[in-house]
């Protein structure tokens, strides 16, 4: 799957990281980091993070797998 | 049939039938693409990118990715809607003829076009030094090939990272290595790491935080060059203050260019700076008339601010790429009452020795600076950012939950400094100066830039009156 | 008399149940002085910007109830300092205190900065002790959701984290009963009846207290599991927490930790019954519990408002001044059904999109065990509406708690057909 997380939003709840340190990481208190692309089986954690964002910062795509590069 | 009828006509008509080009694939390219088909955008939406990857984030690239955490493949970036879009990935655009309203390919194609987005974004200022810059071991950072083959490099162990410049890329790239146990040498021309972007007040906490990372930084000092072994791999490099520092990777992180070069000839007002375009993303021509087919949107853009006394503002931010390229598309397909303004108040971040540094406004618009909250010895602390009695920007270290009041007041362009808080205030609540370079400092370049009042960096065609 | 305000209107016992049509005038005056000189806060852009402002304090000391002659307004402050008596927790104090110690609690709590997973690491034992309640309701045909399925997993839970011993927990149990009773904000806080309640507030609060201090003791002599003996014994990078300190930030963790998610729990199954629709849907696709619960907390939220923060500037805001001094409630409830910030906010909707909602706050106060909440809710829940067959309301509205900032019913009368494996 695809996520990605807009820092400028992110303001270091840490709820993610608490839910699935697997995909999110902070380094040091505040600075997040994370697995752009988690192996599908995480789906559902990665889904109670995005919903438990405080400030709705993390957004998963929609089409996963479909539509790539078409006559590209 | 009425005008407005006969418009509304046209716009249904274009959005069924209109040739869309978006020239980059990157984050503002792939949302412009995505908001186009949102608003109901169905014709031909072709989209053309030099790299011969599906668009990704570049942030992680500095970060997780050179941690060896994420593979660089990994940093695909999601995609929210159906596009059925003409992809040509791994072909340049290499010029624009306006006339025809063609778009040429570097493999001599043309691309015809009813409507055109520019999104070519920026490009890594390569060493200077050609046969240098060929050497084993000398490394830019910019896209996902760059980052893959520079964790490659720090994966090997190398005894030294040498690192040009101590901008944000630089110092991200040096704090990876001290998180990885891997000597590291900073080497930056200015008084410190960041001061381009956030002034010396700042950059002289970034350059103390870097040493007690044992990073070995040196600013105030140029690299004059670069020395290989007879295998052609990079060995040493000869410092402007007669030192040698013994390295086995480089890393030049000096700033980036805007890809333009392709624009030449093309009678739009594109330079050094990117390409000046309306805050609607409309992009002028070269005597400051908004043109009503092309629009820019990314780093390449540049467009007047409101906050900023209209001056022209240049961001290579994330943030600008998303709402600047959804401005732009919702615009193409639009009509003058319904425009969306493109009126972002910049921000950034950068994680780096484990503390999150973020920034709202234009720091370098400021002159001045005062600490509001928190401790500077802690590296816990929010910072504003003043000129003319008035809040312009703010940055805080770890102290990221603050940010938005700072923002609200920049917004109002409330007064500065602004009031104190009401508990945790620093030891020194004076204003200082901020200490930002002179304009034109080389090694200064910020990534965001207030570029004057000039739509066109270069001369206008001035016309004889006709008679 | 004075005509009553709509917050005060809104604090009545009677309107507990429904608090919603007074926020409604409420809002009407983003920012409402009150008569005693407390500023009420009542819609979502106001309330997030005095949350991230930092002229606001939430130690409760700061208070000072300045320009409200009126009589009686003393009174209630009176009254709340006196139920407050403790050392500031991190739900009370500001920083650098407040971020210094929450940063010690959180690494006692979730883990370790690289591997904070000791929260979702209980999810096994959430799911075990939920099946168990479920089981037990087995053969009867009419449960409480409260007594009997709200109450007994979160006092479980916070109990085995914090190493406090589940057999005091009647003790606890009516320690906080009586404290939150006599916690009045309200018209009807100068009753006989009320004035009373405080007066058993107090010793309750004091055995509350004590009871944690012995504990914490023993701890510190003799280290257990869980997280208060971790606590004692952490010299930490930035110091050990003193003893005042942590026995109020203990009664807040265990607390907090429960009280607030038998709220979240009672309520949701009350919304969801009186909302079939999205009860049915639930049952279709069960993984709409994640955003669900999102909703939910929005929709009847845990904590309505908080009454400890204050002005310590002169701040502007929503063309009020609030001078320094003055208490601010911030009413989540309320912000969470602001029309301007939530389309059709009086509406139910599990697929809210764009749903950043107030219920757990925002900023540095944000709830401290949010993850752990939400883990409880969104098992406990979704496995109710998994197995309880037929559920129906009996009594609507149901009888509420005294309590109004952690508003919620005393009790949920369901009607059941059975319990499925």
């Amino acid at each position: 799957m695809h996520i990605v997380v807009d820092l400028n939003r992110c303001q270091g709840y840490a709820q993610c990281v608490f839910l699935t340190h697997e995909v999110f990481r902070l380094s040091g208190d505040e600075a997040l980091t994370y697995e752009p692309n988690p192996d599908d089986a995480r789906r559902l954690q990665v889904q109670r993070a995005a919903a438990a964002c405080p400030v709705q910062a993390i957004v998963i795509g929609r089409l996963d797998g479909a539509e790539r590069s078409e006559r590209s | 049939m009425t005008l407005s009828a006969t418009l509304a006509e046209l716009v249904r008509d274009f959005k069924a039938n209109g040739r869309i080009v978006v020239v980059g694939a990157s984050l503002a390219g792939l949302r412009a693409a995505e908001t186009l088909r949102g608003e109901g955008f169905a014709g031909s939406l072709t989209i053309i990118g030099d790299e011969p990857y599906e668009p990704y984030d570049r942030p992680p690239l500095s970060k997780q990715v050179l941690k060896g955490w994420v593979p660089a493949d990994h940093t695909q970036l999601p995609r929210f809607r159906e596009l059925d879009a003409d992809w040509r990935l791994g072909v340049a655009a290499t010029g624009l003829d306006r006339a025809t309203r063609q778009v040429r390919l570097a493999d001599g194609e043309q691309v015809p076009f009813d409507r055109l987005l520019i999104a070519t974004g920026t490009r890594a200022r390569q060493w200077p030094n050609p046969a240098e810059a060929a050497l084993d071991g000398v490394f830019s950072l910019r896209s996902r090939d760059d980052a893959a083959r520079l964790r490659q490099a720090l994966a090997d162990g190398p005894s030294r990272v040498l690192v040009i410049g101590a901008g944000f890329i630089g110092s991200e790239v040096a704090s990876i290595c001290r998180d990885l146990d891997i000597p590291v040498t900073v080497a930056e021309r200015g008084p410190a790491p960041l001061v381009g972007a956030l002034g010396g007040v700042i950059g002289e906490i970034a350059a103390q935080m870097q040493r007690d990372h044992g990073v070995d930084l040196r600013c105030g000092v140029g690299v004059l060059s670069l020395e290989g072994d007879a295998g052609g791999h990079v060995r040493r490099a000869r410092l402007s203050d007669g030192t040698t520092i013994e390295a086995d990777v480089v890393l030049a992180s000096l700033g980036s260019i805007r890809n333009v070069e392709w624009l030449e000839g093309a009678g739009l007002a594109a330079g050094f700076w990117g390409v000046g375009c309306d805050a609607g993303g409309r992009a002028f021509d070269i005597n400051g008339v908004a043109t009503d087919t092309i629009y820019v949107a990314g780093d390449v853009a540049r467009a007047p601010h409101v906050l900023y006394e209209y001056q022209f503002l240049a961001m290579e931010h994330w943030d600008n790429a998303v709402f600047g390229a959804e401005v732009a598309a919702h615009n193409m397909v639009s009509l003058e009452p319904d425009y969306y303004p493109h009126l972002l108040l910049p921000g950034f971040w950068s994680g780096q020795f484990g503390v999150n540094i973020k920034s709202v406004g234009v720091p370098p618009f400021g002159d001045e600076i005062v600490f509001m909250q928190g401790s500077v010895e802690e590296r816990r602390f929010a910072a504003a950012y003043g000129r003319n009695g008035r809040i312009v920007a703010a940055v805080t270290f770890d102290h990221g939950k603050w940010l938005e009041y700072y923002a609200r007041l920049i917004e109002q362009s409330a007064p500065f400094p602004p009031p104190p808080p009401g508990w945790d205030r620093p030891d020194v609540m004076m204003p200082i100066p901020a200490q930002f370079p002179e304009p034109g400092v080389p090694t200064a370049v910020p990534d965001v830039v207030l570029t004057g009042h000039d739509p066109n960096e270069r001369r206008a065609e001035f016309r004889p009156r006709s008679r | 008399m004075a005509e009553e305000t709509p917050w005060q209107q809104a604090l009545r016992y009677a309107n507990r149940a429904n608090p919603y049509p007074f926020y409604t005038e409420l809002r009407k005056t983003p920012v409402a002085r009150q008569p005693d000189g407390t500023y009420v806060v009542s819609t979502y852009r106001e309330i997030l910007a005095l949350l991230h402002d930092p002229r606001v304090s939430s130690d409760v000391r700061r208070i000072r109830p300045g320009g409200s002659a009126a009589a009686g307004a003393d009174q209630d402050d009176e009254a709340i300092k006196e139920v407050i008596s403790l050392e500031p927790n991190i739900i009370t104090s500001d920083p650098p205190e407040h971020d210094r110690d929450r940063r010690l609690l959180t690494r006692h709590f979730y883990g370790p900065q690289d591997s904070p997973h000791r929260i979702c690491d209980l999810e096994p034992e959430i799911r075990r002790i939920v099946a168990g309640l479920l089981d037990e309701m087995r053969g009867k045909t009419r449960i409480d959701a409260v007594d009997e399925f709200a109450y007994p997993l979160p006092v479980t839970v916070i109990s085995k984290i914090l190493g406090v011993p589940l057999e005091d927990e009647p003790h606890f149990h009516a320690w906080i009963e009586t404290a939150l009773n006599a916690l009045d904000f309200g018209p009807e806080a100068g009753s006989p009846e009320i004035q009373r309640q405080l007066e058993q507030g107090r010793r309750s609060v004091e055995d509350f207290e004590k009871f944690m201090a012995a504990l914490i003791e023993r701890y510190a002599e003799q280290p257990g599991t869980g997280m208060l003996s971790a606590v004692v014994h952490d010299d930490g990078r930035e110091g050990r927490m003193s003893e005042g300190v942590l026995v109020s930030n203990a009664l807040l963790l265990l607390f907090a930790g429960h009280e607030t998610t038998v709220n979240l729990i009672a309520h949701s199954v009350l919304t969801l019954l009186r909302h079939p629709d999205a009860l049915e849907k639930l049952r279709r696709r069960p993984e709409l519990i994640v955003p669900g619960v999102e909703e939910l907390l929005r929709f009847e939220s845990s904590v309505q408002f908080w009454h400890t923060r204050s002005a310590v500037e002169d701040i502007e805001i929503a063309g009020t001044t609030i001078p320094k001094g003055s208490p601010i409630f911030l009413v989540y409830g309320s912000g969470n059904r602001d029309p301007d910030r939530f389309d059709n906010p009086d509406e139910l909707d599990l697929e809210r999109p764009d749903n950043q909602h107030l219920g757990f706050s925002q900023g540095i106060h944000y709830c401290f065990g949010a993850p752990l909440a939400r883990l409880e809710v969104q098992i406990a829940v979704s496995e109710f509406v998994r197995r309880v067959e037929n559920p129906r309301l009996v009594a609507d509205p149901p009888p509420y708690r005294h309590n109004q900032i952690f508003r919620g019913p005393r009790h949920v009368l369901v009607d059941i057909d059975g319990v499925r494996d």
